[in-house]
């Protein structure tokens, strides 16, 4: 187990030398002068321009500059932002948790109604809850969030008056910052109706971040049910005289959970981009609507390391997906 | 009387081709403590029959018969909930692929002893306790240890035994063995054969054993069902059938057998396919 | 138990009778696929509407009717009936912007997928063929790129190379290439040291004669069911660049690029916000439906499921 895991932290070296590339270089395959096209289209004074372009390294070698930024990375300097002139690690790690918080729940949700509906759509294969569940994942796997999480505005929040558009919590609240996750903080602060507005805010965006996650994780489910039962040793569970239920939930479940995990691990990227859209859509002050809004100010600084920072979660996120995937499958635990 | 009796079993197919039948009209009828061998090729549905016994088809499959009695009560005829208390209990099963019917997500004394706590009624102690002496009865040495073992860890032979264990952990009165031991090499062919055979004498239950090797079947069996493309073609004591078979089909299959061998080369049940063409 | 075939391959075939029976045998499994024939005819009236969308859209798409802003669908209070869906806020007919932008919807599906496609191809065999270092550099590189989230990497990629459709659709391509490529390399790698790509050795094919000539065809299906799914990705991919202001640029009629314009009418105007993401979702949806049928007519292996 112990050399599984080495050999897979192995493997991401060479990966994650290439994202430091690719986050480097898409500043210096810029053409033109970086300097310049970060200013926009503003201008910039000569003075300043010299200021930055050696603040930032452009007037030295290529190679000497990646291996600078390596060098920096080490340390935890990812530079700062050009507009707020805070570190870009300090943004980061402020608007992270909101992310999570809203990638956490809309998994959870995707897990929680996606499996069980992937299980019963298997068993009863055919029927009429396998076909309209199935017609439901398809449209779901189809679904521009963009646009879904617009409806869902104007009939929740526009029709019904139920939710609110945007933001995290009402401007009514305030209490300090203790985990970062607006539904325990707003617990913890004790103050009456918090935790209801936290969840308010939350529902639609989570919904709307579930959708393709959901669909995938219900025809995944789905289809790896059907093959689990058509295994041998479902057969010899039913005729071992077990009952349909642990067939189903033990026999069968446990197996055709091994893929499913994996697909669950890989929703972490199509969350990520997916976070940038409803972020967006909601405005909440994560780091996907920091992305976005750091891409349209022309912050290269926040953009390169926030795209670093990304991919580098994401990667390991992949990672801890396929240790899992060694944990609860037992042919490759005791390789 | 018979303690299984089957009369006129048919099994039909849906595919997308068409319907299937892959029985047609099969009588069986086994006593108590007898060893009934029923033969034939891959295809001949005699697998299939069984699993019709087990209720194991999928829902594609029909199953008609004009009766199936065990021991006195029609299978077909009881509740479905009854049934199922007799599956698993008084008739079991086990199969020819041996690794492949055991969970690998499992250790083999999970599913051993859950055999013993559902079916019997054992709590964890006494499942694990019992499960160590009948690992130890079907021969699986350091019964102990290898109860906390997966299926991939174990060779095909000792995933056998594990599923004859799971098999008579519920004292059945019944064992329809499916080929056991045609995915296994043939030094440990004649060991689970023995096993089969020795348990069956010893806790005196009845065993079907489905094969397709003539030699199988003179080692073991009292009586003999010959099957061919879903029908039955010869029913005989097994001194009967190999002294003077009666079917055509019968004589190739015997002729098959390696030490009948005439001339330079094996006959194969294809020449009987063709002989019986020309006819 | 025995597999159902179609039909049995009997006697020796020219090749044109060969693929006309492969033909024959994925048209007989396509069909059986209700969903997947629905699909495909949506999609046809997707691509009908698209090339005859000057003759059927009632009015310019660009045209503005300064008396006319955001008037709602004929059938409600206040529509007017020479504006079937209702103007947008500017006084543009929407049912012509709809009907012009099956035009950018199906040019980008077809253009980032022939792109992603004939790159993956020939990075894929490259690897697959060569193996040893080429494959390795390729393989990591191609990890490399999936290690980003597609969006967000094309959003980057639009960033740099600046905001527009072909910059959008070269962005989508360039995430989408490693899956062609990993595909392809897989095949190659399983067909490689197949008899029949020895014997074309023995006989003394080149390598590159080798390699898309006789590899190739032998692959063909996981890359369609690829290429099918990339469509609908590109589709909606390029809708969400769009939605974010860095696909098409308004006045395009690009579904996206209209449904960010409309963005702030949401609670008023629900026309101008509902129509183009059905337009979305109905193209995506018909690709996607015929995706599923293509994958279980092409792949023997997941027909059962």
């Amino acid at each position: 187990m112990i050399r599984f895991i080495l050999s897979k932290l192995l493997y991401l070296v060479p990966t994650f030398i290439g994202i430091t590339i690719i986050a480097f270089g898409f500043v210096r395959i810029l053409p033109g002068d970086p300097v310049l096209l970060m200013a926009g289209e503003r201008g910039i004074s000569p003075e300043r321009h010299a200021e930055l372009s050696a603040q930032l390294g452009f007037d030295r070698p290529i190679w000497e500059q990646y291996f600078d930024f390596l060098g920096r990375l080490f340390q935890g300097d990812l530079g700062n932002s050009l507009v707020t002139k805070k570190p870009v690690l300090d943004e980061f790690l402020t608007l992270f948790p909101a992310t999570v918080e809203l990638g956490l729940v809309a998994i959870l949700l995707a897990t929680l109604i996606g499996v069980p509906v992937g299980v019963l759509a298997a068993i009863k294969r055919g029927s009429w809850f396998d076909q309209v569940s199935m017609t439901a994942a398809l449209v779901g796997f189809s679904m521009p969030i963009f646009w879904w999480g617009l409806l869902l505005i104007i009939f929740f929040s526009g029709v019904l008056g139920w939710t609110p558009v945007s933001g995290r919590i009402s401007l009514l609240y305030f209490f300090p910052d203790v985990t970062g996750f607006m539904l325990i903080d707003s617990l913890l602060s004790g103050q009456k109706g918090a935790f209801a507005s936290a969840l308010s805010h939350l529902i639609l965006p989570s919904v709307v971040l579930a959708t393709i996650p959901l669909a995938v994780i219900a025809r995944q489910t789905r289809s790896a049910m059907l093959e689990v039962m058509g295994e041998d040793y479902v057969r010899t569970a039913r005729a071992k005289g077990m009952s349909q239920a642990r067939v189903v939930g033990v026999h069968a479940l446990r197996n055709a959970m091994i893929p499913v995990i994996t697909t669950i691990g890989l929703q972490i990227g199509v969350l990520m981009a997916g976070a940038i859209l409803t972020e967006s859509i909601f405005s909440w002050p994560g780091i996907g609507k920091w992305m976005i809004d750091s891409i349209a100010r022309r912050d290269y600084p926040v953009v390169q390391s926030g795209l670093l920072l990304i991919a580098g979660l994401v990667m390991v996120v992949n990672l801890l997906v396929d240790l899992t995937y060694g944990l609860i499958n037992p042919r490759i635990r005791h390789k | 009387m018979a303690l299984l009796e089957i009369r006129n079993l048919t099994v039909r197919f849906e595919t997308s081709a068409g319907a299937f039948t892959a029985v047609d009209g099969v009588d069986v009828s086994v006593d108590g403590r007898e060893v009934l061998a029923i033969v034939g090729e891959s295809g001949s549905g005699k697998s299939v029959s069984m699993l019709a016994v087990m209720g194991l088809l999928p829902d594609t499959a029909t199953v008609t018969a004009d009766a199936m009695i065990y021991d006195g009560r029609d299978l077909l005829a009881m509740p479905v909930a009854e049934r199922q208390k007799l599956i698993g209990r008084e008739i079991t099963m086990i199969f020819q692929e041996p690794i492949a019917s055991l969970n690998p997500s499992f250790t083999v004394g999970f599913q051993i002893e859950e055999v013993l706590r559902f079916n019997m009624g054992m709590d964890r102690k006494a499942a694990r306790r019992r499960a160590i002496e009948l690992f130890d009865a079907v021969g699986i040495p350091e019964p102990q240890t290898k109860l906390d073992a997966y299926p991939h860890q174990m060779s095909g032979g000792q995933c056998q035994r594990v599923m004859i264990a799971m098999a008579i952990a519920s004292n059945p009165r019944l064992l329809i063995a499916d080929e056991p031991t045609t995915a296994l090499d043939v030094t440990i062919q004649k060991q689970i054969l023995d096993l089969l055979m020795d348990l069956q004498e010893r806790h005196g239950m009845a065993l079907i054993l489905i094969t397709h090797d003539m030699g199988v079947v003179a080692e073991t069996a009292d009586r003999v069902i010959v099957q061919y493309k879903g029908r039955k073609m010869e029913e005989a004591d097994v001194l009967n059938l190999f002294e003077n078979p009666q079917h055509a089909y019968t004589r190739a299959l015997l002729s098959a057998l390696p030490e009948n061998a005439t001339g330079d080369r094996l006959s194969t049940v294809a020449d009987f396919m063709a002989a019986e063409a020309i006819q | 138990m025995t597999q159902p075939v179609a039909n049995q391959p009997t006697a020796r075939l020219s090749d044109a009778a060969i693929r006309r029976q492969m033909l024959a045998e994925f048209w007989f499994y396509f069909r059986q696929n209700r969903g997947a024939v629905i699909g495909m005819w949506v999609f046809l009236a997707l691509v009908f509407i698209a090339i005859f969308a000057q003759v059927i859209a009632p009015h310019d798409p660009t045209q503005q009717y300064r008396d006319a802003l955001l008037v709602p669908p004929v059938w409600q209070e206040g529509g007017r009936a020479e504006f079937l869906l209702g103007t947008d806020a500017v006084g543009r007919d929407m049912l012509s912007r709809l009907i012009y932008g099956a035009q950018f919807s199906l040019f980008i599906g077809i253009v980032v997928v022939a792109i992603a496609l004939i790159g993956g191809i020939f990075v894929g065999l490259l690897a697959g063929f060569f193996g040893g270092w080429v494959d390795t550099v390729i393989m990591r590189v191609m990890d490399v790129i999936l290690a980003f989230p597609s969006l967000l990497l094309a959003l980057v990629l639009v960033a740099v190379l600046g905001p527009g459709l072909i910059n959008a659709m070269i962005a989508i391509a360039i995430v989408y290439q490693p899956h062609f490529a990993r595909l392809t390399r897989a095949a190659v790698m399983g067909e490689k040291e197949r008899e029949y790509v020895t014997a074309a050795r023995v006989a003394g094919a080149g390598k590159l004669r080798l390699m898309f000539k006789t590899i190739l065809p032998n692959c063909l299906a996981p890359l369609i069911v690829q290429a099918t799914l990339s469509f609908s990705s590109a589709v909606l991919d390029a809708a969400a660049l769009g939605f974010l202001g860095m696909g098409a640029q308004p006045p395009a009629s690009e579904w996206g690029t209209m449904l960010a314009e409309a963005r702030e009418f949401i609670l008023r105007a629900w026309w101008v916000v509902t129509l183009p993401g059905l337009a979305i979702l109905i193209s995506v949806l018909a690709i996607n439906l015929m995706g599923d049928g293509l994958r279980d007519a092409l792949d023997p292996k997941l027909k059962r499921s």
